[in-house]
Order: structure tokens, then sequence, then C-alpha cells
């Protein structure tokens, strides 16, 4: 994805502060694919990816269903999740790591177990999802069991505003539901049982 | 007259029995009695359009594929990321049944033996309907070797990307698929003739494939007859934003678009008038909410002609309390986001719009920023590999088009606001200013002070 601007550290006069591109550590040599001998992966790590390995003609195309198993089994793509995924798919990790920092879903930084993705784009906005954003930042607080962000198009505007929770689609959100997601992540329920998207009829049946 | 949405809330249509019991997978077995070319023909026939946003004929785009027998793909396009389309995940969810068929049906016409189906990650229910119902047609042998006794061998995969909207885009699909980072590909070579792992490779959305088994059944000549002359079939439509029953529906291409906003959505809220609405999604030019434009026929070619399109299918309507300078940032920072940054008009220009975009909301910005801003957008069309920048161009030129006078009273009311005072008109100066001066320069007074 394109870096957003914002995030890049600069000076008050605006130049970049150096270094933050800065890829490559040339003092060190480069990574190369993992020695499976003293690369430790679990075992069901190792099953999970070699069946999506074998999906494919060409192994490579198992990269993003790989990246989705170590993340779910690491909390986030982690030097040593991705080095596992790389020693099965005798890939290097430079190459897997190019891959998790392309797409939204995968996470290169720590982040909390609970994805909350609050979509935050045209058809949401206009019913309000800018607030909702906000609400569900406050409710879920500094818990760092949660990962709220806000998502482009997630693909269910006749719900709009919507979040995703853990991959559950629920709306049309009001400024109380987010306590309520918050409060059912965290007792292990199903999340807002009333406002499912997979429970609703089509507009148009 | 509905195809896809004929039974729709039945929650047996998802399972392997409601669907067969609907009439489900007859058509696979008479499209295996027939000769792949014949099938090609009922598509060629059918006029069918692909629903994925650029609208070619489906079966024209089969017939570019080569004949022989060399490793092809089918690859059905389920990365529904386009802002305001949802009919994707609809259908899958509730029917997925029939995209399997229609998918069997389409690698049996060009010859094709693998086959994918790219969602996008964040479907995740949909994913997993989809892989309960492949897992049921696998075992009553509709998909793998030899299927129902011909000699027709499918192998169909669910592969989950992981968020990126650019994956939408054929090419960029393909790369993911490859397991690379999603940038585009140059074209030529199309997709069709070196597509996925250097092979012929078709690509179609999925309402198209799901519309496969119709234009079976109701045969080619008959399904042309309905909806319009160059647009043929029935569309979902899904519908969004500032309207009373926002959702997905069915309609006959070629019905009034008054009909879908107003008469099936129930049109903008009690006392709110229609100030602009996407015909296409996000990344179609907006139109005004006049009488002019609401009473368009709902098809590809008459959108076009009005100056946008139907893209996906996806109306969002924006009535008139919002701020269309708001839209346009959403829009803009939308794309900003999604772009890949492979091509620099589109890495730089989704950037530039949003940062003027921004000007223009705080004020700072004059009136001959939105003549730069236009100019951006032209230079971003036609001049990268893939689409993603047009997408933003197109809506942009269109609002600035179509509401400027709006962006100049939110730009002299947001300088006042801040105490800047009003806008003086620039000339240009040469390297520093855009291309498009506001006045002849003999015009304006040199001692002025320049904002």
């Amino acid at each position: 994805m394109a870096i957003d601007p914002t995030e890049v550290p600069r000076f008050a006069h605006g130049s970049r502060v150096p270094g933050w591109d800065e890829a490559a550590d040339l003092s060190k040599d480069p990574a190369v694919v993992p020695d499976p001998a003293t690369t430790p992966v679990p075992d069901h790590v190792r099953i999970a990816i070699a069946a999506q390995m074998a999906k494919y003609p060409d192994v490579r195309s198992a990269a993003i269903p790989a990246l989705h198993i170590i993340q779910r089994e690491h909390g986030w793509c982690s030097p040593t999740a991705i080095e596992q995924a790389a020693c099965v798919m005798r890939l290097t990790p430079a190459y897997l790591t190019a891959v998790a920092t392309f797409y939204d879903m995968f996470s290169t930084t720590p982040k909390g177990r609970h994805d909350v993705y609050v979509c935050t784009n045209i058809s949401c906005s206009l019913r309000g999802a800018d607030a909702i954003y906000q609400e569900m930042l406050s409710a879920a607080g500094d818990d760092p069991d949660f990962h709220v962000q806000s998502f482009e198009c997630l693909g269910a505007c006749d719900i709009a505003p919507m979040a995703s929770v853990d991959g559950e689609y629920v709306g049309p959100l009001d400024g109380d539901d987010c306590a309520r997601i918050v409060d059912d992540v965290k007792a292990g329920r199903a999340v807002l049982p009333d406002k499912q998207l997979r429970k609703r009829k089509a507009a148009g049946a | 007259m509905k195809q896809l949405f004929a039974h729709i809330d039945d929650p047996e249509l998802a399972t392997l029995d409601g669907y067969s019991r609907r009439g489900g997978y007859e058509m696979l077995r008479m499209a295996l009695q027939m000769e792949p070319q014949d099938v090609l023909q009922e598509m060629l026939d059918s006029g069918v359009r692909g629903r994925g946003g650029a609208g070619f004929a489906m079966g024209k785009k089969m017939s570019f594929i080569p004949k022989g027998t060399m490793d092809k793909y089918l690859v059905c396009n389920a990365d529904e990321s386009e802002p305001g389309a949802f009919k994707d995940r609809e259908l899958m969810q509730k029917n997925p049944h029939q995209l399997i068929e229609g998918i069997i049906i389409g690698a049996y016409a060009i010859g094709a033996n693998k086959s994918f189906i790219f969602i996008r990650g964040e479907y995740q229910y949909p994913a997993d309907v989809l892989d309960a119902a492949l897992a049921e047609a696998r075992t009553a042998g509709y998909v793998g070797e030899r299927i129902l006794g011909s000699d027709h061998t499918l192998d169909l995969v669910v592969h989950r990307g992981a968020g990126a909207y650019i994956c939408g885009e054929e090419t960029a699909l393909l790369d993911a698929l490859e397991g690379k980072r999603g940038n585009p590909r140059l074209k030529p070579p199309f997709p069709a003739v070196q597509g996925l792992y250097k092979g012929p490779t078709l690509i179609n959305n999925v309402e198209t494939l799901m519309n496969v088994p119709v234009v079976m059944r109701l045969g080619g000549a008959e399904y042309a007859k309905i909806g319009t002359e160059t647009s043929t079939g029935t569309k979902v439509v899904s519908i969004s934003g500032c309207v009373q029953r926002p959702g997905n529906y069915e309609v006959v291409l070629g019905t009034p678009a008054r009909e879908i906003i107003f008469g099936l959505a129930g049109g903008p809220p009690p006392g709110r008038t229609i100030k602009a609405w996407f015909p296409g999604g996000s990344s179609a030019p907006v139109l005004p909410g006049t009488d002019e434009y609401l009473d368009l026929p709902y098809d590809f070619d008459s959108l076009a002609k009005a100056g946008s399109m139907l893209g996906s299918g996806s109306i969002i309507i924006v009535d008139d309390s919002i701020s269309i300078v708001d839209v346009a940032l959403k829009t803009a920072k939308f794309y900003r986001h999604e772009s890949c940054g492979k091509c620099t008009p589109c890495r730089e220009g989704t950037n530039w719009t949003v940062r003027m975009l921004e000007r223009v909301q705080t004020g700072e910005a004059t009136p001959m920023d939105l003549d730069i801003m236009a100019s951006v957008q032209e230079q971003i069309i036609g001049n990268c590999l893939c689409v993603l920048g047009d997408s933003m161009a197109m809506p942009i030129s269109a609002m600035i088009k179509h509401f400027r006078d709006e962006f100049e009273a939110h730009i002299k009311e947001a300088r006042e606001a801040n105490g800047l005072g009003a806008a003086i008109p620039q000339v240009n100066r040469g390297r520093q200013a855009g291309p498009y001066p506001m006045l002849d320069p003999a015009d304006v007074d040199p001692t002025a002070a320049v904002a």
C-alpha cells in the first residue's frame, strides 16, 4: 500500500528525518532461505502451510494463505513467524515480508488479538461512520486485546455504518453498539447477534 | 424476471440439495452433452456483458482464449472492493452453487482444467460458505476428474486475498494469486493470451459467471431479449448511502434509474433531495440529482452517453445535507490509500489530489486550485498500467465540473471562517503556478498581493 505521508517522520520545516526509508542494514548479510534444521516450526503450522502449497501449480501462490496461517498462530507477522513460513515454503523471509507489507490484513507490527475493522468509506461515512469509529476507539480504550482500525469499503454498504469484528460483519451500528461489541468480545459471545449481516434478508428478494 | 435472486432468502439454496431441487446443475449436465464451441456460441448470442465494471462482452472475452491443449485457467474475480458494491457478497453467501455451476460450464467452454475463485480476505463468511458448497459439489462429482462421466476435468480452489482494492484489477489479481504483491501488469499481453502462470486465463466477475447457467437455461438468443439491445439480461444493483432501503435489487437492464432509487430503495430520507449520485460505484463519474439524469435508463450505454458508467452496478446516493467537498475528499483518500505505487501519475496524482482537497476544506485554497486539480486528473487518465488512478480522476473531475459553485462557495466560506480574507485571483506565474491562468495577465493589477 501507499505510504501514509502523515506517518513519515518529518522535521518542523517539512524535510524527512533521514533514515525512515532505510530498508536494509548493509552491515548484515542478506537473509537466505531458513534452514529447516535450525528453524523450529510447529507441526500443525507446517502441515497447514504444506496443505495450502499443494493446492497450486506454483508453491509461491500459497504466500497469502501461509501468511494468514502464521498471523493467526503468532498474532502478527513477526520476524519469527515469517521465518517459519519461509522455511516451510522454501522462500526468503524478504519475499514474504514484501508480500505481508502490501496487504492491509497483515500486520508487521504487534497488534491486538481481536480485529475490529470499522468501515469509514463513502457509503458508511454518509451515515455517520466517522463518529462510530471514534466511539469504537474510545470503547476499546487502551485494551491491548483490541486492534481497532478504520478500513476501506468492506462491501457491506447495505448495513452502513458497519464494522467487521473478527470477520463477523455487524451493522447498522449506533453509538451504544460499540460498548456492546467490546463486552461481547471480552465475554467470548457472538457479537451483536441481532445485527449480524449473515442473518439479514436480501432487500430485493 | 429474477434470475439470480429468485429464491435468494431461502436458506436451503446454499445447500446442494436445495439448489438441485430448483434445477441446479441441470445446465451443467446439458452443457457437457454439447460441444464446447456450442456453449461458447450461446454466450456470444446472449450478449451478456461483464458485471464487474468494464462491461466487456463475456462471450467475446471467452472467444479470445486460444484453442488447444495448453494449461488454461478460469479465474473468478470475487475481490469485490469497490466502495458501494456488495452484490457479490450476497450472491456468494446465499447462492454459492450457481457460481460453482457457472464456473464449471465456463471452464468447459474454454477448455480450462484449473480454476480459482479469488475472494477478498475480509469476506470470511462468504468464503466459508463457498468452501462448504465446493466440498459438496466435489463429493457429488461436479468438480474433480471426469465430471459426470465426461472428458472434462476441473480443479477449483477458493483463494482468499488479504485486503487490497487493487487486486480487483485483473492483472493485479493474477499477481496476487501467484503469491506476489498485487501490482498490475503491462498489457498487452492480455490475460487471455498470457495470464496466470503464463497460461491463457479467463477472468470474470462473480455475477457474470452466475449468469452462465441462466444463459444456458434460456438459450443465448432468448436471454438477449431481456433488457436493452446492447445491455442484455438482469443486473443486481447495490444501492447505498442516503436512501431509506439500501440493499441489493435485481433489475432488468434499462430500468429507469429513478425507479431503482425511488421505487425500490425508497429515495432519500424524508425532506431531503438528491444532490449527487454515483451510478456505478465510487469510480464512476458523479451525476447531479436532476431529473435529466435520474430519468436515464439504467444500462451500460445510456450511462456512458451521459458521461458516466454503469461499472459494477453500485449506486451511491448523496443527499443535500452532505458537503460535496467531504465526498470528494473521502473518495480521493480511498484511492490514495489503495494506489499500489507502481505508476507515477496514480501514486503522485492521488496523493496531490488529497492534499489539494484538504486545502480546499481548510480554506487555504483559491479557485485556481480547482483548475490545477482538474488538470491533475486529466494527466492521470490513460497514463497508468491500470485504471485505479482513472477511477479517482473520473469522479473528482466530474465533481469539479458539476459542483464547481459549491467548491468555490466552500473555499470562500472556509477562508472567511479562518480569517484568511477573500481569495485573490492568481495569474499564471510561470513555473510556480498551474497551467490554467484564471485571468489574462493584462487585466490584473501587478501590485496586488498574491494569495
